[in-house]
């Protein structure tokens, strides 16, 4: 079932390692970093949104 | 009647925004499982190609990256077609959640090119059609991303960034159909799924793959369209109930 008779085989590539680790290490690097940089982006808007909706209540109520 | 009225209700922000976020954790989901799978099989069930040896293999990611990038941006002129025409609050908010996720993969389809490209063509980088119209592609969704940022007024921004991605459009078709046009050096599609040149695992792997990037794209760009919302429409009443509840 599987193709590769070792782990050295399958991460040699056929000695295409470089190219096809280079493709998959910067995809995965992408892909996980995109999704933590929108979900900070998220959490930091919440935070300044509240801070400036406090901060008119305090004004309203004076 | 009343079904048209809940799909209108479901393109405005007050109730899409709750619905975003219940849906992002199942599709975050999705995307892993279809990931792993596409894996699995891409990368270790796969035969190797009798051409391209195991360097073939970056094609599982390269397909679904290139794909997504042309199909992202249609999605973005659509919206923007929609802003343009019938003045949506959400359209504008739509187009500008999925930008950055259009210009990562149209990146990442150029990157892993050019690590196929060098040991199969001996280049990283040719001005191939195929590659030219790929990498303006990379531009428009840089060049709407800088333009309405530099526009304050949200409503003003959505329609100078609007009108750049319909007359961008153009350059999808060309990207698509730049290997029949044109004699390039980048091949012809290998997927066909009534003759596919490839083996069964293999096609299956891409497919896989495929589903994973869809999945992925709609997960990040949700979570990005619902900090826009909330930025957007911070002076309405439901805004304010949320950042209220999420005090609690």
């Amino acid at each position: 079932m599987i193709y590769w008779n070792s782990l050295s085989d399958f991460l040699a590539m056929g000695g295409y390692g470089f190219y096809v680790w280079g493709s998959f290490g910067v995809t995965v690097l992408i892909m996980a970093l995109e999704p933590i940089m929108a979900a900070r982006t998220q959490k930091l808007t919440i935070a300044r949104l509240k801070r400036q909706l406090r901060a008119e209540n305090r004004n309203t109520a004076e | 009647m009343k079904d048209r009225f809940n799909l209108y209700r479901y393109a405005s922000p007050a109730t899409f925004y709750p619905l975003a976020g219940r849906m992002i954790p199942y599709f975050a989901a999705l995307s892993v499982l279809f990931g792993l799978a596409g894996l699995y099989l891409g990368m270790l069930v796969a035969p190797t190609d009798f051409q391209q040896g195991e360097g073939y293999r970056i094609i599982f990611i390269h397909v679904p990256a290139s794909w997504m990038s042309m199909f992202i941006y249609l999605v973005m002129a659509f919206w923007a077609a929609i802003g343009l025409a019938f003045n949506t609050r959400l359209s504008g908010m739509m187009a500008q959640a999925l930008a950055p996720t259009g210009a990562l993969m149209a990146f990442l389809s150029l990157w892993t090119g050019a690590l196929w490209g060098k040991p199969m063509w001996g280049a990283w980088w040719v001005w191939d059609a195929r590659l030219t119209s790929e990498l303006i592609l990379l531009f428009l969704y840089i060049g709407f991303m800088a333009l309405t940022a530099a526009i304050d007024d949200p409503k003003r921004a959505d329609k100078a960034g609007g009108l750049l991605l319909l007359v961008g459009v153009v350059n999808v078709p060309i990207i698509y159909f730049s290997v029949k046009w044109w004699n390039t050096l980048h091949q012809g599609s290998s997927v066909n799924l009534t003759k596919s040149s490839m083996a069964q695992t293999m096609l299956w792997g891409m497919l896989l793959m495929a589903l994973c990037f869809w999945m992925y794209s709609i997960a990040v760009a949700l979570l990005r369209a619902r900090t826009i919302m909330l930025e957007r429409e911070r002076h309405t009443d439901w805004v304010k109930a949320e950042l209220a509840g999420v005090e609690r």
